[in-house]
């Protein structure tokens, strides 16, 4: 069965035919779509390697059927830098070694976009971390990850202070 | 993952036609199920996505000063919603303390009540399980079985139903409202999950093409806001499904326990109220022996479903930490680790 659907991914506008309803959102992205950045992990929900922005809010690509998702703005790790400057989250994991080998890397800083969105954790370093244990990292460089988060975070507080006073 | 025909109604009528036929299994946000096919553990012939259905979202305050929750309200939004959280803090708790932000962004309250078991033999199509397929025998019997069930198991099943939500919701007397061929019915949460006795593949009382709407709590789930707690051993701090839990809802006044909402999770196929526990707790003083006392009344029925015996204590003492932590006062802001028995706070105590 033939089902198609439209979706805006990273702000343009895609109709896509679905082959077979069994698609999900990661495999659209990477195999229809060649957006190869979201990594295909355990494609179980259980390592966080697939997070992307669906609306705004972060999931796991890999359990979201696409056909279900018709209609929704996705957005994938290609569109967080912006006219070849890193967003200060990128630079931030670079600066704090929030990565080795760098597979896991696109899921993290995705879902630490939800993270910051969500505006639950602020700059509490616990709160971070409990707010990314969706994310795996098999290099175990969470401690780097806490810290880039933490200190995007900070800045952010800073900047809202300034703009009050 | 079985090839599989997707269709998305647009009433709930028409959802519920579709949902009748055989082979038909509804599709919510798809955390769980969409696992299970890949697993082939779920092998459905038709998706029936009710994403969609109109109404289904939304948390309304009821005239009788209960609350509805929509079956497609997402578990983030629940727990994030500030009047919901304030007035049913252990229900918040609970959800927090379940899957991960990416999972709970995206799972419905619907779907979590309808959650399927996370034994490791239910999830491994080449092993033996009676859930999963009846007559096959219980390879869990007999196998790694040490998260398994310590009440309400049978031979046929030792499964356990890993909701964290439902746990607290039973507590407060939740009712799930049905539609079905036959209408609208309600039944409580309570009486929704089946223990397995001779028939594990039964896990609730729905019919087929039967489509949760709704959930309701009633007005007087909201007088416990002050003393709720909800507590959750895992074996890792975070993302983890719980090896035991409880929630612990006390009215309080003048000294004295009023009245006791007690239940806990992770301990049989279905979320477990502690009525006999409630009883001995109702008019008591807030004290430790009265906490052991009323957990030995919880635990009473207990018995090892195989290497499993250290559960029963360890249920005993979640909740007499739950209901400590109750009573000491609902916290003024969920901690940063949800119901976690652990603390990071210098000089906290790490007992549980």
């Amino acid at each position: 069965m033939h089902h198609s659907i439209s979706l805006t991914v990273n702000g343009v506008r895609r109709d896509i035919a679905l082959s077979d309803a069994r698609v999900t959102l990661l495999d659209l992205l990477r195999e229809q779509l060649h957006l190869t950045g979201t990594k295909k992990g355990c494609d179980r929900g259980q390592c966080g390697a697939c997070t992307i922005l669906v609306n705004g809010r972060r999931i796991n690509s890999c359990l979201a059927l696409a056909a279900s998702h018709d209609g929704a703005d996705i957005t994938t790790i290609e569109a967080v830098a912006r006219d070849g400057e890193l967003h200060p989250l990128q630079a931030a994991f670079i600066a704090h070694d929030g990565l080795q080998c760098g597979f896991c890397t696109p899921g993290q800083i995705m879902s630490a976009l939800g993270l910051i969105n969500e505006g639950q954790a602020g700059c509490d370093a616990e709160r971070i971390r409990e707010g990314m244990s969706g994310n795996l990292c098999r290099c175990g460089a969470y401690a780097g990850i806490t810290e880039a988060v933490l200190q995007v975070q900070k800045s952010l507080a800073e900047a809202e202070k300034r703009q009050v006073a | 993952m079985k090839s599989f025909d997707y269709v998305r109604p647009a009433s709930v009528a028409d959802a519920i036609a579709a949902g009748s036929l055989p082979g038909a299994v509804y599709l919510a946000a798809g955390t769980n199920l969409l696992d299970l096919m890949k697993g082939g553990v779920s092998r459905p012939d038709r998706l029936v996505d009710v994403t969609r259905l109109p109404g289904l979202d939304r948390i309304e305050a009821l005239a009788d000063g209960g609350v509805r929750i929509g079956a497609l309200v997402r578990n983030a939004d629940l727990a994030h919603d500030a009047a919901f959280a304030k007035a049913y803090p252990a229900v918040a708790e609970a959800l927090l303390s379940g899957a991960s932000a990416q999972l709970r962004n995206a799972a419905t309250v619907g779907g979590n009540l309808l959650q399927r078991t996370r034994c490791a033999y239910f999830y491994d199509p080449a092993s033996g399980c009676n859930k999963r397929e009846p007559g096959s025998g219980c390879d869990a019997r007999h196998g790694e079985n040490r998260l398994n069930a310590v009440l309400g198991w049978s031979d046929a099943c030792i499964a356990t139903h890993p909701s964290d939500l439902c746990v607290p919701l039973v507590a407060l007397d939740a009712v799930v409202e049905i539609e079905g061929k036959g209408g609208r019915r309600e039944v409580r949460l309570e009486d929704l999950h089946r223990l397995p006795g001779e028939a594990p593949e039964r896990e609730t009382v729905l019919a087929l093409g039967d489509l949760i709407v709704a959930l309701r709590l009633p007005a007087d789930a909201r007088y416990f806001s002050g003393h709720a707690r909800y507590l959750k051993v895992r074996e890792r701090t975070s993302y983890a499904f719980a090896v035991v839990s409880a929630a612990a809802c006390l009215r309080i006044a003048r000294g004295k326990i009023e009245e006791a909402r007690l239940a806990l999770g992770g301990v049989a196929a279905k979320p477990w109220r502690a009525r006999e526990a409630e009883k001995l707790l109702a008019g008591a003083a807030p004290h430790a022996e009265n906490y052991r006392r009323a957990a030995e009344a919880a635990l009473a029925g207990a018995k090892p479903s195989g290497d499993n015996e250290f559960k029963i204590e360890l249920a005993r003492q979640i909740l007499v930490r739950a209901l400590a932590t109750a009573a000491v006062g609902t916290p003024e802001r969920i901690p940063a680790l949800p119901a976690s028995p652990l603390s990071t706070r210098p000089g906290a105590l790490n007992d549980a």
